[in-house]
């Protein structure tokens, strides 16, 4: 493997600034970390006497927890603040938090926010590394990178794959991150799902929209189920859960439309029986827990190039 | 001792009266005059405008002065001198303070403050409906009686069509223009941008052109049927500028207005989360912008208002989505009107200074905005072609919360006239 890794950035806000050159960094340093996870070498000394915090203001348990491992397996002490057990409950700004996290001697900001562009923000505010783990409808690079790297190791490549996002792609971070960053890798993306959910205006973003279920999966190397975001809505956007399960919940039945071989990927957390059959969950079609275990190497990687590049220090990889 | 003033050598332009040639203007203990006798000219402060622009003062018909209530924002002192400094010397409170004015006593403690603190004039308006919460009407014959110009709900606009109805139908008894905020709010909520294609990008909550089109709309349908006189504030949106023009072709005494920032940016200037750019209505779309200039063009969109909207640092330095709507523009309104309707050639700078002047002060009746013979002096003097780099950290207005911070504009007001006596030298206030 290739120790001459170069990575130029110290904060991961979007994936929309990333070249393909720099995702296949990131992905380089993930298979290093995910072959020594297999090997049983669990505790990389990449950030030892390093704090990272992470920087929860909105709910999460997949993504904290997967950070959190993350970062303790590179060896950092690791601090989670929860949105209710912060000061900001107590009126104090984004800035005075981040600024206050920086004067203890943090190293770097992992955060999650409601509000979208937080994490830019935040950027322009501290000097230490901040890593975006989600903002509001915007983006979420990291689950997008954790889901193309599973893809790939799916498939090998994904130049010309068809990848299908289905659900409430409008209030979705997950599928912004990745229209953008599978179309970076070669592949092609259809949005679908109601069209009060998946708007015409997707097409800019080089996205196919289609409100045909049927047709939204049969060409599909691999769909991607989205939760219905009850808590980003206004509630006029469809009728009921009901008639959204009905129309676009993925079943057995549906799941036929899909091509032989075709996988089945949901970034949790998962609503069964809703936008996905239960039994369909947990079948051989499903890599959803696969997923949560890439984050974990996804996540090493982007911390271990992040802090690198702000310390100036090379490039080091497990062996 | 009369004071007397001579402004000399300087090309005048006063749109109302069709003039624009080179020559005086003279004024005499602050209205303006035809001619001095010899001794008046003898007497005269006498200023040599040559190579610059003498117009009427500047009027804007839509300014947040913040008084009383939130004077860290703003105040009746640093608000006009913001407005000397830009050239206007007429502007037109809105009423959304704290408390609102929905009372004749607000009305009078503005007044009062005006009447220590201002160095132009000042006019101000009364609230549409109680609280401005859009539920029951304010008294409108007393805040008339106050001295208000308009009513407005401004900020907050009426959602019920049967109040508004009776808002416009009762306030036109008083011969007072209702100013509304088209908004309907059904359609926005948690909305901070417009919704299009950067909104998606952005994931943004969108505040779609429709929620300005239907209150438009509704408005028209309301001016037509009650006779009274509705102002559209900051028209923002292609198909509100349609709507408009279509009824003015009818008759229906309907009126608008565009504001600079409308006319020159769009929503792409949000790529980066920037609550400098963060206003309501939000920036629109290109199509948008190049609407709104062909209403300012065609006279669909009577005049230029800025809706200077002071809002302190701090209360901007926050995540887009908290950060509060507005943006300041007095000082440098006329530059940039300049900027995107005359050096782009669209108007002439005789038309754009009628936007900047009595079209707005017709639509409250204010005297103010030409150099009749009789009216009162207030005069600004500009030269429209010197280059210059907006700076906010050297306003005079309270905030910096200014999306034009930091960029090169054409157009530089050298002096600011009110009933004939400087108020603003080019570089300092002098009232």
């Amino acid at each position: 493997m290739s120790q001459s890794l170069s990575w130029n950035r110290k904060d991961l806000i979007d994936v929309e600034f990333l070249s393909r050159e720099e995702i296949e960094t990131i992905f380089t340093a993930a298979t290093a970390f995910k072959k020594a996870m297999e090997a049983d070498d669990n505790k990389q000394p990449y950030l030892d006497g390093r704090t990272v915090v992470n920087l929860f203001l909105e709910p999460s348990t997949r993504t904290r927890l997967a950070f959190e491992v993350a970062a303790s397996r590179l060896s950092a002490d690791t601090i989670t603040v929860t949105g209710a057990a912060s000061s900001l409950t107590k009126g104090e700004t984004l800035r005075d938090t981040a600024q206050n996290m920086a004067a203890l001697k943090a190293d770097m900001i992992i955060m999650r926010h409601s509000a979208s562009g937080a994490p830019h923000y935040l950027s322009e505010v501290v000097d230490i590394p901040v890593i975006n783990a989600g903002d509001g409808s915007h983006a979420h690079p990291t689950q997008a990178l954790l889901d193309a790297f599973t893809l790939l190791e799916k498939f090998g490549s994904l130049d010309g794959k068809e990848i299908t996002i289905l659900g409430d792609i409008l209030f979705s971070r997950v599928a912004r991150s990745n229209i953008i960053c599978l179309q970076k890798l070669g592949a092609k993306v259809t949005v679908a799902g109601p069209s009060t959910l998946v708007p015409k205006g997707f097409e800019a973003m080089g996205a196919t929209v289609c409100h045909d279920l049927k047709k939204a999966l049969e060409n599909a190397d691999a769909v991607m189920l989205l939760r219905i975001q009850h808590e980003r809505q206004t509630s006029t956007h469809f009728p009921s859960i009901g008639e959204y399960t009905s129309m676009f919940g993925l079943n057995k039945a549906r799941a036929k439309w899909l091509k032989p071989g075709a996988i089945i990927m949901h970034p949790g957390p998962i609503n069964r029986g809703v936008e996905i059959d239960s039994e369909l969950a947990d079948s051989e079609q499903s890599v959803i827990l696969q997923q949560v275990t890439n984050g974990i190497v996804v996540r090493m990687a982007v911390l271990h190039l992040c802090y690198c590049h702000h310390k100036g220090i090379p490039i080091e990889l497990p062996t | 001792m009369s004071h007397i003033l001579w402004i000399t050598n300087g090309r005048v332009i006063d749109p109302a009266n069709g003039r624009d040639a080179v020559g005086d203007v003279f004024a005499v203990d602050g209205k303006l005059v035809g001619s001095l006798t010899d001794q008046q000219q003898a007497d005269a402060t006498k200023v040599d405008a040559q190579g610059l622009v003498v117009a009427p003062g500047l009027v804007d018909i839509h300014v947040h002065f913040r008084y009383p209530g939130q004077t860290h924002k703003e105040d009746i002192s640093s608000g006009t001198r913001a407005a000397a400094a830009g050239g206007f010397t007429s502007v037109v409170c809105m009423p959304n303070t704290s408390p609102v004015c929905d009372n004749a006593g607000t009305i009078q403690r503005i007044i009062d403050k005006v009447s220590r603190d201002a160095v132009i004039n000042v006019y101000p308006t009364g609230c549409l409906t109680l609280g401005m919460k859009g539920e029951s009407l304010a008294p409108t014959g007393q805040l008339k009686a106050a001295g208000v110009v308009a009513m407005t709900d401004d900020g907050a606009c009426v959602q019920s069509n049967e109040i508004m109805r009776r808002a416009v139908e009762y306030a036109k008894m008083f011969d007072l223009p209702i100013m509304d905020h088209c908004q309907d709010e059904s359609l926005t909520e948690g909305a901070v941008m417009n919704e299009g294609e950067w909104s998606l990008r952005l994931g943004l909550r969108g505040w779609p052109k429709a929620a300005e089109d239907i209150i438009v709309a509704r408005n028209v349908i309301l001016s037509e049927i009650t006779g009274a006189h509705i102002h559209m504030q900051h028209v923002s949106s292609a198909a509100s500028v349609d709507i408009l023009r279509r009824a003015k072709d009818r008759g229906v005494p309907v009126s608008g207005e565009a504001s600079p920032h409308h006319i020159e940016f769009t929503d792409a200037k949000l790529a980066n989360y920037d609550t400098g750019f963060k206003m309501n209505p939000p920036l629109r779309s290109d199509v948008d912008r190049e609407a709104l200039i062909e209403g300012l063009c065609d006279g669909t969109l009577d005049c230029i208002a800025t809706d200077h909207a002071p809002h302190t640092a701090t209360e901007k330095d926050c995540e887009f989505d908290y950060a509060p709507f507005g943006i300041i523009g007095l000082e440098n309104s006329l530059a940039s009107t300049l900027g995107t309707l005359y050096h782009s050639k669209r108007l002439t700078l005789s038309e754009v200074i009628a936007l900047m002047t009595h079209k707005g002060a017709e639509i409250c009746k204010l005297d103010a905005g030409t150099l009749s013979t009789g009216a009162t002096a207030d005069i600004c003097i500009f030269d429209p072609d010197e280059a210059w780099t907006v700076d906010a950290e050297q306003f005079f207005s309270k905030s910096r919360n200014c999306p034009w911070h930091g960029a090169t504009v054409k157009g530089k007001v050298k002096a600011t006239y009110v009933a004939g006596k400087q108020v603003f030298d080019g570089s300092t206030i002098t009232a």
